[in-house]
């Protein structure tokens, strides 16, 4: 396995940092929880790739890295479908409590 | 020199258009679309990162499964409505971002930009690969070396599901079946299969060369999950010992080899170095079986398989 080009690892750092502005620039700015949800998965790929960029430095890359974000998106799949389930659950107890008055925009 | 950075800029561009749309896609169905093609595109950069167990684990979980259960979610959710466009909030959005971006960024690169790629670095893991029962390094390091990690990360599945579980209201279950598409029917009983053989290819393969537990138990997942939406795998009932049994049975097992270990002198999951591959086996085939049964459980479950 031939070792990355020194620019290419920091074009990724690079890269990193910029999907991590943008899932914050979409959380902070967006309604929709559906998107919301999207936004925080974009930023926890951007951390993700910050740390497998780093692990590239070395010839062989650094295994240890590799493990974390392995590990890092079996719970990033757990919380999502957590969050989503609170966001679904939010929603019926809204509509159990509007029970009558239709309500229809949720932003 | 551009030449080979040309996969690059073209993979790091089509990341960030396709995270940008992902994000402000006119319909959230567009939306949900292109976050599955982000992450098709983030498990490219992972194989050209030289990181291919993580190359697989994301195609798997994070386009896969994340997919279906965000179109799932969507299903149940009200349309949203159209965005107001407020000049003051993107305003002080992007100003907050960049001034606390910008200042982490400039203060690890600044003190000392030339750490950034340099690469004289020397592997603890590779010197005590021979002690670890495998040769593959991310599944020593998953396995043996850092099998906290592992096994706390099994907790947090079962936390994950221990708390979906009480998050369905009581009285109404308004779930109608999903019609089944007969092109998917078919699909399933081609592909469902395939993924058995594959999951356990990965499986028994990770001791040696990428793959291991997480991926086996990821493509195991998308394979029941498949069967469940198609309705051709009975529901999940939580009130069977066998579903119950096989949600606990990596972390029991993980907990079990930490107490033995411990009590036998070594320390806590500490393996004996003349068992250590075995004893990964074990853990990783029962972590494999736990990751599946909860992961179809986080994407697929509805009420009646996890409140009955």
């Amino acid at each position: 396995m031939s070792s990355l080009a020194a620019n290419s690892i920091i074009l990724y750092l690079l890269v990193a940092v910029a999907l991590v502005m943008l899932g914050l620039y979409g959380l902070l700015v967006l309604k929709d929880p559906i998107r919301r949800l999207i936004a925080i998965n974009i930023m926890g790929s951007g951390t993700f790739l910050t740390m497998i960029a780093f692990a590239r430095r070395q010839d062989p890359p650094d295994p240890i890295l590799h493990a974390l974000v392995v590990t890092g998106l079996v719970v990033a799949i757990s919380a999502t479908a957590f969050a989503l389930r609170l966001i679904l659950a939010a929603r019926e107890s809204r509509e159990a409590a509007a029970s009558g008055s239709t309500e229809t925009e949720d932003e | 020199m551009t030449v080979e950075l040309l996969p690059d800029l073209v993979l790091c561009v089509l990341l960030l258009v396709v995270a940008w749309s992902a994000l402000f896609a006119s319909t959230r169905r567009d939306a949900m679309a292109l976050f599955v093609a982000f992450g098709m595109i983030v498990a490219l950069v992972w194989a050209r990162l030289g990181a291919p167990d993580l190359a697989l684990a994301e195609a798997a979980i994070g386009a896969g499964l994340t997919g279906v259960l965000l179109l799932r979610a969507a299903r149940k959710l009200p349309v949203s409505s159209a965005r107001r466009f407020d000049y003051r909030r993107h305003l002080g959005a992007l100003t907050f971002i960049v001034v606390a971006v910008s200042g982490f960024a400039v203060s690890i690169i600044l003190p000392s930009p030339a750490d950034i790629t340099a690469n004289n670095f020397d592997s603890p893991v590779a010197a005590a690969m021979p002690d670890s029962g495998v040769s593959h390094p991310v599944t020593a390091v998953l396995l043996n070396f850092r099998a906290w990690d592992t096994f706390l990360e099994l907790l947090v599945l079962l936390f994950a599901i221990t708390g979906l579980r009480q998050l369905f209201p009581i009285e109404k279950e308004s779930l109608e079946p999903a019609r089944t598409w007969q092109l998917l029917v078919s699909w399933t009983r081609t592909l469902v299969p395939l993924l058995l053989l594959v999951g356990a290819y990965l499986l028994w393969r990770g001791s040696s060369g990428p793959g291991g537990a997480f991926q086996a138990g990821a493509l195991l997942a998308a394979g029941c999950v498949m069967l469940r939406i198609t309705g051709m795998l009975p529901p999940l009932h939580w009130s069977l010992f066998a579903v119950r049994g096989s949600v606990c049975a990596g972390t029991l097992l993980f907990l079990c080899t930490a107490v033995l270990t411990h009590s036998l002198g070594a320390g806590w999951l500490d393996y004996p170095e003349a068992h250590a591959g075995t004893l990964i086996l074990m853990i990783e085939t029962l972590a494999t079986l736990s990751i599946a049964i909860i992961l179809t459980l986080l994407v697929a479950g509805e009420r009646k398989d996890l409140c009955s």
